[in-house]
């Protein structure tokens, strides 16, 4: 049987030449996603900035001005409807309401429930969520904490298994993964809220994953050859690991995918980022990471190698296919 | 790296074996017709989220302020009584219970002593396990005494009112007779409470919103309307409205407590014999049921109110002494607002006020669709991964499916072990880790494929794609857990489920992606001795 092979043996692509562009392109992109977060903003769900979330389901698809014309008059708040999933579900976001006692949030759900039944005979509310103003504040400290540490913590990781000059890339990296994600959500404007944050560390998580292979793979190559030029070794790690990085980025958004289209809706905005996130981190992996090491001068330093971890591989060395020069 | 003992191989296929078995109680549950499911051992098996389920998850906090003021207000009334007693009185005044201290002046500067000790016999105690005392005595201007809580004792405090608040909701929640509810402490002054498959949570809301302080006190009638207007209340008294009579209808009441809730034994849902309106019948204990008595006996002909949370419910007439200890309440009740209130009343009052603070209720049509989705799009998600990996890798990617495939069982069995729950992102958990599980075994396979085409061995090429390849996972499933883990302890609800199944996911891959696909290809190798492998 013929099996199928994504990376064609030989291949040998000069990624390293092509990182000033790389960068160039990395720069404008990471820019552009800031600049779509400060003036677009993000879409934050009722999590991080309090509120009701009410999702109704109608019998038939309804009309939205008659809907928003409902719920305006109850004068609660200017609602912001969106549909998701099929076309006969809406969700309703409403303000926090004024007053301090927890029992008006009641009296809205209740409200706009019984409008709703009214305007439309069969509307039934799928569910709903109320946040209050306090709780959300904890969820957006919790959740700057969780990210923040999570870099924080895998950086360390890097900086004691390999050299700093890993963890220094590999943080770079990922936070241009995180800007290009908070970009995405700030151009689509899919609800940002706690599933995202669950969404962004398992990118985080992934991404480095794949950065570790190809550092992991460096490091070896770092001791193997140690005459070659820093570029070449990493054109020839990053070129080795390759079917690897392509297999398993194809393999995870194929299963990602069938989660998008299948999975239903309440999920859709946290598939749609971790898809997103390992395009990026792959992308991260190859340009970010890997070429930034020349530019912070990792060299191959035979002295700097412990005794006792030499790779015992090293010995095997006469018979190993030297890559192919250009 | 090959060598597998035949108690290795034997090992390995028992631990799994139990896994799957552990695994199967939660499966076949979801596949088998309901009547066939029902002969399903009840453990281990996972149960499921909200979000699947449907229900109710609120998150409720206690007015922590409250609660110092209302200590403050119970050490006055202790101070004036204890103060009041024996012999010689100690005459006090200017009694105040302002920023959140207690102060008070002697009339007569040359008591300090005497009222310090008495002081000392109700304020002095030490607070909880440490022993710490719970309030700061001062005496200032050599007359005034000023008594600050300590955040020791305010702290223990807050712990038993809280510990006392749980058990009230947990028998509220009880007596709503729901499914498995979930009622846990978070925090200092957090409860959390989850119901499955509730439909209305409004009820729930309602009864849990209820403080249901219960006192009876006797109806002040020396107060002018003028008065009541102004809200000046006569000394020993205090001015309350009625439940639902507006702004205007207000009441006096004398301050002290004749009977509490406290001294409830049972309270019930009852109609009214003459109007058949609905109405909640009460039963006091036996010191209850005699002061009653007492009191009743001696002020027939005057009015006594009924007050819940600081509101009049009614103020009825004593016709004639009530002997036998039990009562009733009438008020302008429905039925379930009668029942809701016997309800709190049975219960137990609430030490502290709770308020909602966070809230989220999925309809159960919504879970279910929900589950549908998932389970088919981790259905899918499998089929295309195991047809990819087969495509690619032949026979090692059967081997690398089998490992998957029997990972997803024994994730599902570790899960059900712990008790864990099955929620919407933890269904995109286990997707994910479907996909990372392959990341193994595609490091592993890739290594093969290279040592092959640098001209090793079959065995060598296979012993050194497992043994390079192990590192590197090695490396990039700790650096996944570090994430994991911070999810676990800083996620709430549906990320922690998410986080719960990714962390047994990086755990179980390991064993099942890296130790039994390399017994199974070590097994092939020794049996056929391939001269070349097809990878």
């Amino acid at each position: 049987m013929k099996l199928l092979k994504l990376v064609p043996d030989d291949t040998n692509i000069d990624f390293v030449r092509l990182r000033t562009w790389a960068f160039g392109l990395t720069l404008a992109l990471s820019l552009l996603a800031v600049g779509l977060v400060f003036t677009r903003g993000l879409n934050m769900g009722v999590d991080f900035v309090g509120g009701l979330m009410i999702e109704e389901r109608f019998p038939t698809p309804p009309d939205q001005n008659r809907v928003r014309q409902v719920i305006d008059g109850l004068g609660v708040g200017e609602a912001s409807l969106q549909q998701v999933g099929d076309p006969r579900a809406l969700s309703i976001r409403l303000p926090v309401q004024q007053g301090a006692d927890d029992g008006a949030t009641n009296r809205v759900v209740r409200k706009v429930e019984s409008a709703l039944g009214q305007a439309f005979p069969g509307a039934t509310f799928s569910r709903y969520s109320t946040v209050s103003g306090k709780v959300s504040g904890e969820l957006v400290q919790h959740g700057i904490l969780a990210v923040v540490l999570a870099v924080l913590g895998i950086g360390l990781f890097a900086i004691f298994r390999f050299e700093w000059q890993f963890g220094v890339s590999t943080i770079v990296a990922i936070v241009h993964d995180l800007l290009m994600t908070l970009g995405f959500f700030a151009l689509t404007r899919f609800e940002f809220d706690l599933n995202i944050v669950a969404a962004v560390l398992t990118i985080i998580g992934y991404s480095i994953n794949d950065k570790i292979v190809i550092d992991d793979r460096i490091r070896e190559n770092m001791r193997r050859y140690r005459k070659m030029e820093m570029r070449d070794i990493i054109n020839l790690s990053v070129n080795e690991t390759l079917p690897r990085t392509v297999m398993t980025s194809v393999t995870i958004l194929l299963a990602l995918l069938a989660m998008l289209l299948l999975g239903g809706h309440v999920l859709r905005g946290f598939t749609a980022a971790m898809i997103l996130g390992i395009v990026v981190g792959t992308y991260s992996s190859i340009y970010v990471s890997s070429s930034l090491l020349i530019a912070l001068g990792l060299r191959a330093e035979p002295n700097r190698e412990k005794p006792g971890t030499t790779d015992k591989t090293k010995i095997d060395d006469a018979e190993r296919i030297v890559p192919r020069q250009r | 790296m090959l060598d597998f003992p035949r108690w290795k191989v034997w090992s390995i296929y028992a631990v799994l074996a139990a896994l799957v078995a552990l695994a199967m109680p939660s499966v076949l549950s979801g596949i088998l017709p309901s009547n066939l499911a029902a002969h399903l051992p009840a453990k281990p098996r996972i149960n499921l989220g909200l979000d699947l389920a449907g229900g109710s998850y609120l998150l409720l906090e206690a007015d922590t302020n409250d609660l110092a003021n209302s200590r403050l207000e119970t050490m006055r009334d202790q101070i004036a009584a204890e103060m009041k007693r024996g012999s010689p009185r100690i005459a006090i005044g200017d009694i105040s219970t302002r920023n959140g201290q207690l102060s008070f002046m002697l009339r007569d500067p040359s008591q300090v002593d005497a009222a310090r000790e008495r002081l000392l016999s109700i304020a002095g105690g030490g607070a909880g396990m440490t022993g710490q005392r719970e309030w700061d005595i001062q005496v200032v201007d050599s007359s005034r005494f000023v008594l600050k809580p300590t955040q020791a004792g305010l702290d223990e405090a807050i712990n038993t009112a809280m510990g006392d608040a749980t058990e009230v909701v947990r028998r509220r929640i009880d007596e709503l007779g729901t499914r498995e509810p979930t009622i846990v402490r978070q925090g200092t002054n957090r409860i959390l409470v989850q119901v499955p498959g509730l439909q209305n949570p409004q009820a729930l809301k309602d009864l849990l919103g209820k403080t249901a302080k219960l006192e009876f006190k006797m109806v002040e009638e020396n107060v002018s309307p003028a008065d009541l207007a102004a809200n000046r209340a006569p000394l020993g008294a205090q001015i309350l409205t009625y439940v639902d009579g507006g702004p205007n209808a207000r009441i006096a009441v004398k301050r002290s407590t004749v009977i509490s809730g406290d001294q409830l034994v049972d309270a019930t849902q009852g109609y009214d014999p003459q109007t058949n309106a609905p109405i909640v019948n009460f039963t006091f204990d036996g010191q209850g049921g005699r002061r009653f008595a007492k009191t009743t006996t001696d002020n027939v002909g005057k009015r006594f109110a009924i007050i819940l949370d600081n509101q009049v419910i009614s103020a009825p007439s004593i016709n004639t002494p009530i002997l036998g200890g039990r009562g009733y309440i009438q008020g302008n009740f429905t039925v379930d607002s009668a029942n809701q209130l016997a309800i709190a009343l049975r219960s137990g009052k609430l030490p502290v006020n709770l308020k909602v603070i966070e809230e989220s209720t999925v309809g159960p049509d919504l879970g279910a669709d929900s589950i549908r989705a998932g389970l088919l799009a981790s259905a899918i998600a499998v089929a295309l991964v195991v047809v990819f990996m087969l495509v690619t890798y032949g026979r090692f990617g059967v081997y690398a499916n089998l490992a998957v495939v029997i990972n997803v069982f024994v994730i599902v069995g570790v899960l059900a072990v712990l008790g864990g729950t099955l929620t919407l992102p933890g269904i995109a958990g286990f997707v994910l880790t479907i996909g990372t599980a392959v990341d193994a075994n595609v490091l592993i396979n890739e290594r093969i494929r290279e040592e092959r085409r640098r001209g090793r061995s079959v065995v060598q090429s296979v012993e050194l794609g497992y043994k390079e390849a192990s590192r590197t996972i090695f490396e990039a499933n700790v650096t996944h857990a570090i994430s994991g883990l911070i999810m676990l302890v800083l996620g709430s609800g549906p990320v922690k489920g998410f986080a719960v199944v990714l962390l047994i996911g990086i755990v179980t891959s390991v064993f099942t992606a890296v130790t039994f696909t390399r017994m199974l290809v070590a097994q092939w190798i020794r049996r056929t001795k391939p001269k070349t492998i097809n990878i």
